[in-house]
């Protein structure tokens, strides 16, 4: 059968499953007596309409970016790391612990430091349901899953107990010295005389965050362990008949996945205007990378598109619960429509456009 | 621990153990199929709260019910149109149908009731009461000063819900339908082989289809019970993640339903216990000798085989004797009545487990139930495999 062509798989078929996605959003709308139009234009503008708004969007798409790497670089390896939300809150402990105990002189070693060590704890809180996997079969979805219930309850009782300063009444880590802030882009802006963004906490982790995409992008295409883990996506015989670990393959795919999840966590503590660790400070971040690694196709560039989207949608979502009756879990929904048409209803909207090309084809040849 | 006590902490698992029942056969009938359902959580969350919003309006239980299993049917229909017809996969669309019906239920129980996306308290025949025995006794009182035999009966065999008996009654009737009627081999077969069914003449479509709507009727109960039976009403989240604790549970019966009844059993004395017990208190040589023990034991284990196994299982093997050391050093420092613990008497101090770790544990036994060091699990062949027709 004759392919359609690249941009319709590229474009194409993520826009048409994103807009079935958004008519069952207008769907629920109305069924909540929310006007789908009103409700749509104050999402809108609470994503984009001021400086302050866009720049809680692209905080957002930072953290979403983060786990949307982390879900497509075990997807590439065919395993799906849905423990993202766990990885992002232990990468925050590792981020907490370092900039609290250690007496960071500036804020660029404190984003190596703490940088290094969220990417650690990410990893490490992936290294038991990744071994068991490799060596023991055990379902990576299950155990996972699991170890985000056991992160959640791991820092309730740090951020209640271990780590919260006596006399704190909220669940957090006291706030981190101000050597490892980061600097918000807003910071950066003022430097040049501007003032954009507001007080919204987008910060320098954003170019972290880009600088992992490249990453990723190296490391998926361009090197032998990249095409090692591609190929063992692709066919985990063919990959053993080649010579190639699976125990090696699937260990190292899930600890890199970890490490970029749990380097969200770098976003989401020291780059906030208070730099702390707060409770549930994952926020569902860790699902939602899900989302964007799928409607991105878990490449690089489409999973910053859609992080970008997600940003929006979360931020929009913020507002227009703010503004109406409608809660924030509506976000949630969409959000499961679109894992829903870009990942598992794929063949639903791709059959029907691959037979329109095919047959314009044919026709074109006779 | 009188006798009373463990009557009621029997009474107690099986109130846990039915919806993790109920959801675990839901499991059994789809991945007997070869349909992996991780979505086992969002059918049972819509159909808790249809179920009681449906109860709520209408005024009777049981037009909820029907409401409730109605939904889950209609999800389990998505997950055979995105996994059967559509051959997508099987996971990503049981996530998609969890954060579904995650949200979903909460902004239309906000966009329907206003009270903050939960249900209005059921009462009356909206609800489902407590079924009691002929002769069994119901105030607290008169069970706690009855014969052993009638404590029993009045506390463990009567006085639930009419849907927990219907729950006990599906493990015979599913082991019936599964090993003893065409039907039943049918579906064993189309998990194990589908090109053989097919061959056979028989349609593997319609047989997934058939599986996976039974899978939405057991959910439908199951979440029925949680909203109509064990509270009076849907509160956000409700299921608690007992959809994914009923899949580990049917790992651990190795798809069959009578250890199915006994895994969820187990998981739900864990849950009873965790309820009644919040507080626990170990004296910190026992804490000492549990951590230590299982590291020495993965130690050993490790040392046997390849260099993966020493450096994970040994890093873990570290990682909690540090923590039974740190224990004990905490403790040895402290102080009581002026005076420093030494770390001899700290042995016998005892410490309080966190509520956290006693909240985590049945999370952690399922990790260890899927592990496999309780017997190797074989999931049915075809499980989680799309079929595609030969032509």
């Amino acid at each position: 059968m004759e392919k359609m062509p690249r941009w319709a798989d590229v474009v194409l078929v993520p826009v048409v499953s994103l807009l079935l996605a958004a008519l069952i959003s207008v769907i629920v709308f109305w069924a909540v007596g929310q006007n789908p139009w009103e409700a749509i234009k104050l999402m809108a503008f609470g994503a984009v309409g001021t400086s302050d708004f866009l720049g809680y969007t692209l905080f957002y798409a930072t953290n979403f970016i983060f786990t949307g790497l982390a879900v497509a670089v075990a997807f590439h390896a065919s395993l799906f790391n849905i423990g993202g939300e766990g990885q992002v809150l232990l990468g925050g402990l590792g981020a907490a612990i370092v900039c609290l105990f250690v007496p960071w002189p500036h804020w660029t070693l404190a984003l190596i430091g703490g940088g290094l060590a969220a990417a650690v704890f990410g990893a490490l809180w992936v290294v038991i349901p990744a071994y068991l996997q490799a060596r023991r079969g055990s379902h990576i979805v299950i155990t996972t899953i699991m170890f985000n219930f056991m992160a959640s309850g791991l820092l309730v009782y740090m951020l209640s107990d271990a780590l919260r300063p006596a006399g704190q009444m909220q669940t957090a880590t006291a706030v981190f010295p101000e050597a490892t802030h980061l600097p918000s882009l807003n910071d950066i802006a003022q430097l040049f005389g501007a003032d954009t963004f507001g007080r919204s906490p987008v910060n320098i982790s954003i170019f972290l965050a880009l600088l992992a995409c490249v990453g990723v992008w190296l490391l998926i295409w361009h090197t032998k362990l990249g095409y090692q883990i591609r190929a063992f996506g692709q066919s985990e015989s063919a990959a053993k008949y080649a010579g190639i670990s699976a125990v090696n393959i699937t260990m190292i795919a899930l600890l890199i996945s970890g490490a970029l999840a749990g380097m969200m966590a770098v976003n989401n503590t020291m780059g906030i205007n208070n730099p702390q660790l707060i409770d549930n400070a994952a926020g569902g971040a860790g699902f939602i990378g899900i989302a964007v690694a799928l409607m991105g196709r878990n490449h690089p560039v489409g999973i910053i598109i859609a992080a970008l989207l997600f940003g929006a949608l979360y931020q929009g979502g913020a507002e227009l619960s703010a503004a109406t009756s409608v809660p924030v879990q509506i976000v949630v929904v969409i959000q499961a429509l679109v894992i829903m048409f870009t990942g598992a209803l794929d063949e639903m909207v791709r059959a029907p456009i691959a037979k329109l090309f095919l047959r314009r084809n044919a026709r074109a040849e006779a | 621990m009188d006798f009373f006590t463990i009557v009621q902490l029997g009474d107690a698992s099986i109130r846990m153990a039915i919806p993790l029942l109920l959801a675990c056969l839901a499991g059994l009938f789809s991945e007997r199929a070869g349909i992996f359902d991780i979505g086992l959580e969002g059918k049972m969350l819509a159909a808790a709260f249809l179920s009681a919003a449906v109860s709520f309006a209408s005024g009777s239980v049981w037009v909820g019910l029907f409401a409730g299993i109605g939904i889950s049917i209609a999800l389990s229909v998505v997950h055979g149109l995105a996994s059967i017809t559509f051959r997508g996969n099987q996971l990503i669309s049981g996530v998609a149908i969890n954060f579904f019906a995650a949200g979903l239920t909460v902004v239309i129980a906000q966009g329907w009731f206003a009270q903050g996306g939960r249900t209005p308290s059921l009462s009356g025949a909206a609800r489902f009461d407590g079924i009691d025995f002929p002769g069994a006794l119901t105030r607290v009182r008169d069970k706690m000063q009855a014969s052993p035999g009638m404590q029993f009966y009045s506390e463990f065999v009567s006085g639930h819900s009419i849907l927990v008996y219907i729950g006990l009654l599906c493990v015979p009737l599913t082991w019936w339908v599964l090993y003893r009627t065409r039907f039943g081999l049918r579906l064993r077969a189309v998990g194990e082989a589908p090109e053989a069914v097919d061959t056979a003449g028989i349609s593997v479509v319609r047989l997934r289809y058939t599986a996976v709507i039974i899978c939405g009727v057991l959910c439908g109960i199951a979440g029925a019970y949680l909203s109509t039976a064990v509270q009076a009403g849907f509160t956000k989240d409700m299921t608690a993640n007992r959809g994914f604790i009923a899949l580990a549970a049917l790992i651990f019966a190795k798809w069959r339903p009578w250890y199915a009844l006994g895994a969820c059993l187990l998981f739900g004395l864990f849950f009873a216990i965790d309820n009644r017990f919040q507080n626990i208190q170990l004296q910190v040589i026992w804490i000492m000798v549990l951590l230590i023990g299982v590291s020495v034991a993965m130690t050993s284990y490790a040392l046997k085989r390849e260099w993966i196994d020493k450096v994970v299982l040994g890093g873990l093997s570290a990682v909690l004797t540090l923590l039974a050391l740190l224990t004990w050093n905490a403790v040895a420092g402290d102080t009581v009545d002026d005076q420093v613990i030494g770390f001899g008497a700290a042995l016998f101090e005892t410490v309080k487990v966190p509520s956290q770790l006693i909240q985590s544990l049945p999370y952690l036994f399922v990790v260890i139930v899927l592990a496999g060091f309780v017997g190797k699990a074989i999931p049915p062949r075809a499980g989680g495999q799309p079929y595609v027709k030969e032509r």
